[in-house]
């Protein structure tokens, strides 16, 4: 990579992704297979933090009533998820079933259910105990019901965020990993991306960061109170197969739960650890743990003989409101997208062609007005960095 | 009453470090993950009788004071208790009688010992198959022994175990001596600085020669070996000197070093550098064996592969060092009492370069050749399975490891995790320091859900003295 200077015509690419996470790189397919050159910069490698090591549910059970146009758009690629990337991505369909273990629980369920029809979307029902208990016999006796959506699933994160990498690799990405941005300054209409491997140049920077997107959209005149957690997972030996034909969590109490094919059950639920960004480090709060793991033997009873192998946690930000930026920035060519609070892994494949449309003006055939990054706009900064 | 120091294993360093702190008047809480004390080298050393003394000899028996006097002094001593974390802030998770707990305390020492190093042949996963620490330990706690077995490797233990089988009358098929020549040569200039342990040089010598006489069947300059058998060990085919020979049995013990259990160590974030003399990773320390994170200490073989006398020495010098920390002695008292440990440590360590060398496992047995030996046992990872995913880009430990699931089995990476950093190194032709290990995450061992799931925090009115 030579150094350029600030002449438009010598620029690295027509877009720089920042962040090689699965929205990052699913933007950059989606740009490449648009004609767009594309460079990604990642400080680490592809899909080494939450992108990589998150629980791998495809969800639109239980989403925001405002994400659930993004989740829909995404299912659609889902489904065909091999002939975006070329791989299967471990994708796996069955059936999402949040469990209800009160009648309180039941009853937020079928509220819920009125509200998304009333919105338009038919995907979720609830089912009663005897069918809950006909998908999964080993479930306990006081789970009652379930909220449900036929048709989610799971996939593996590593070998997905991979799987966007390489696609877009073999259309041309250029991706750059063990990159950090040191720098981001604009000169005449080009941004200037500095790195300890040099200057990287593109009318249009998209800040993919995750955990680290806060501190870049500042720099880029964005105000975003992110947070940097770190939800905990934990995984067990090999059990007999008694859940492997859905993924489960629960209406009250932090859970979520899958097992595998090879009989290993991993168990997540969004308590977090304790992250720490600036080292790429995260520890683990087992008394935090001990809270989803209670949930899970309190839902599956076989499970408390389960041996726990390994315990893990990734880097995720978070916003205030728990949903994402997927925005334009006040600066001229940025687009955020990050923030996505621990839930974004199934919302790539849309919104990677929704940030491409943003990168390249054309208008998003979805509103993304709830995920403006404006929302958290609190002092009119002046613009001096443009 | 609160406790002053935590240690963790119950082998020569730990024992030591113990009775040491003890003695000064810090109140020790013990954990070993054992259900009687004497780690690796004196395991199950209170049980021991003349029998034991006759086939395993003196320097198995030295640990029988050792742990009388750990048993003697006022150590609160907790058998059969699993470790399964140790944090940045001092927070010991462990578990003991069914019940997780956690405990916190100014200072911990991890005195967690050494594991075999991988021997990834082809066969080495077939039963009938298993490292010479584990025969030996069949040897130390049921006096069992197989006969007619076949020792294949490398490395004093090797030869140690194989002797005290010979104590014990019971017949080998024959040792399988890996150890490449062109190590002596390398060896040679290492002897003058192993004379302070001369007496360890000889005793090799007399091991060897009486295994010899015995009429064992020795083979030297071997270059490769396959287990045979499809469901069960069934003999071992041997390449010496550029031709095959087929040696039956049906127990083959494979040898070829110890390297320290980091397991913990990784996990619990402390800084390791990799130690190219002998091919393993090592805890960062200082001269009061102090770690990068204050107040944890790591003593023995888990700090460095030194043997039985040296972890002993680094036991009493990690308990003194966390004494002064806790300000139970003065420096002054700190520094001299550790000076007898501290000529041990040097008269013990002496003799380790020689023994690197000369021993030293060869490349093709540290990274198999094999296309189809395994590497990761636990998901049955074939030495191609992991090449291919390293030649699709996953260049390193953590996104191979979240590619293709080697070292995500219960062994946690202890059978693949050097063999995995070696082969990467060698197909991206990179330095193994630079490739670094696996990220190593709590529990460091299988911990019953149920366990974790109720979970209990230890109040310091609960530990009794």
């Amino acid at each position: 990579m030579k150094i350029l200077n600030s002449d438009p015509a010598s620029k690295t690419a027509d877009v720089i992704v920042i962040g090689g996470g699965i929205h990052g790189c699913s933007a950059a397919l989606h740009l490449i297979k648009r004609g767009v050159s594309v460079t990604v910069l990642e400080k680490d490698y592809v899909g080494c933090h939450a992108s990589g090591v998150n629980a791998g549910g495809v969800r639109r059970l239980g989403r925001e009533y405002v994400e659930v146009p993004l989740a829909q758009a995404s299912y659609e690629y889902w489904r065909d998820i091999k002939s975006l990337v070329d791989d299967d991505c471990g994708y796996r369909v069955s059936r999402y079933l949040k469990v209800a273990r009160s009648d309180e629980d039941m009853a937020k369920a079928r509220q819920r259910v009125v509200d998304l029809n009333a919105r338009g979307f038919t995907h979720e029902d609830v089912v009663d105990q005897e069918t809950l208990r006909a998908y999964l016999p080993a479930i306990a006796p006081h789970c009652v019901g379930a909220l449900h959506v036929d048709g989610d699933g799971s996939a593996l994160p590593f070998q997905t965020t991979q799987a966007f990498k390489r696609r877009g690799e073999k259309l041309g990405v250029n991706f750059r990993e063990e990159t950090p941005v040191i720098d981001i300054k604009r000169h005449a209409s080009n941004w200037h991306v500095e790195t300890h491997k040099g200057t990287f140049e593109a009318l249009t920077v998209i800040n993919a960061a995750g955990a680290w997107g806060g501190v870049l959209a500042a720099k880029l005149g964005d105000d975003v109170p992110l947070q940097a957690h770190a939800p905990m997972l934990a995984i067990t030996a090999r059990m007999p197969a008694f859940a492997t034909n859905a993924v489960i969590g629960a209406l009250s109490g932090a859970l979520s739960f899958k097992q595998f094919e090879n009989g290993t059950v991993l168990i997540g639920g969004g308590v977090r650890g304790r992250a720490l960004p600036d080292s790429n480090r995260t520890v683990l709060d087992m008394k935090g743990m001990s809270q989803f793991l209670s949930t899970a033997c309190d839902v599956f009873p076989i499970m408390k003989r389960a041996n726990i192998m390994r315990t893990w946690a990734g880097i995720e930000g978070y916003t205030p409101d728990n949903l994402p930026v997927i925005s334009s920035g006040r600066a001229e060519g940025i687009v955020h997208a990050f923030g996505f609070s621990a839930h974004g892994f199934q919302l790539a494949p849309g919104v990677g062609e929704f940030v491409a449309d943003l990168a390249t003006g054309v208008a998003p055939r979805l509103s993304l007005d709830a995920f403006n990054v404006s929302r958290f706009q609190q002092i009119d900064r002046a613009s001096s960095y443009i | 009453m609160s406790i002053d120091i935590i240690i963790i294993g119950a082998g020569p360093a730990g024992m030591s470090a113990a009775i040491t702190a003890t003695e000064s008047g810090a109140k020790v809480l013990l954990l070993d993950d054992q259900p009687t004390p004497g780690g690796q080298i004196y395991r199950a050393i209170e049980a021991a009788g003349d029998k034991q003394a006759t086939i395993l000899g003196p320097e198995y028996m030295a640990g029988k004071p050792l742990a009388q006097n750990m048993r003697s002094t006022n150590i609160e001593y907790v058998a059969d208790a699993s470790v399964w974390q140790v944090t940045d802030e001092r927070e010991v998770g462990y578990s003991s009688n069914g019940q997780a707990r956690l405990v916190t305390a100014p200072a911990i020492i991890l005195a967690t010992g050494a594991m075999e190093r991988p021997f990834p042949i082809k066969g080495w996963t077939l039963p009938g198959v298993m490292m010479a620490g584990a025969a030996q330990t069949m040897l130390k706690t049921s006096g069992l022994a197989a006969e007619g077995a076949i020792f294949a490797g490398c490395g004093p233990l090797l030869y140690l175990v194989a002797h005290q089988y010979l104590q014990a009358g019971v017949k080998i098929a024959a040792i399988v001596d890996t150890t490449a020549k062109a190590n002596r040569l390398k060896a040679l200039p290492h002897i003058p600085g192993a004379l302070r342990r001369w007496d360890l040089l000889s005793k090799g010598q007399k091991w060897q020669s009486e295994i010899r006489k015995s009429g064992t069947r020795i083979i030297n300059d071997v270059r490769a070996l396959k287990v045979l058998g499809d469901t069960k060990a069934e003999g071992l085919s041997v390449n010496a000197g550029g031709t095959w020979q087929d040696i039956p049995s049906d127990h083959i013990f494979l040898h070829q070093g110890v390297v320290p259990n980091v397991n913990l160590s990784f996990a619990a974030s402390l800084d390791h550098d990799w130690d190219e003399q002998q091919l393993c990773w090592r805890p960062k320390t200082d001269q009061w064996c102090g770690t990068s994170i204050d107040g944890v200490y790591v003593a023995g073989d888990g700090g460095g592969i030194g043997g039985g006398l040296a972890a002993r020495a680094s036991g009493e010098i990690a308990a003194l060092g966390s004494l002064a920390k806790l300000g139970l002695i003065d420096t002054a008292a700190r520094d001299s009492k550790a000076k007898t440990a501290r000529t041990t440590l040097r008269r013990e360590l002496s003799i380790r370069p020689f023994l690197d060398t000369w021993f030293r496992p060869s490349d093709d047995f540290r990274v198999p050749t094999d296309d189809d030996a395994i590497i990761c046992r636990c998901e049955e990872l074939s030495l191609k399975d992991i090449r291919d995913t390293i030649e699709i880009g996953l260049v390193g430990p953590n996104q191979l490891k979240s590619f293709c699931r080697a070292g995500m089995g219960p062994c946690q990476g202890r059978f693949c995790g050097l063999t995995v950093q070696e082969l990467i190194a060698k197909q991206t032709n990179r330095p193994a320091a630079d490739v670094g290990y696996y990220r190593l995450r709590p529990p460091i061992k299988p911990l019953r859900l149920e366990e974790l799931a109720n979970l209990q925090i230890e109040e310091d009115e609960n530990i009794k003295f």
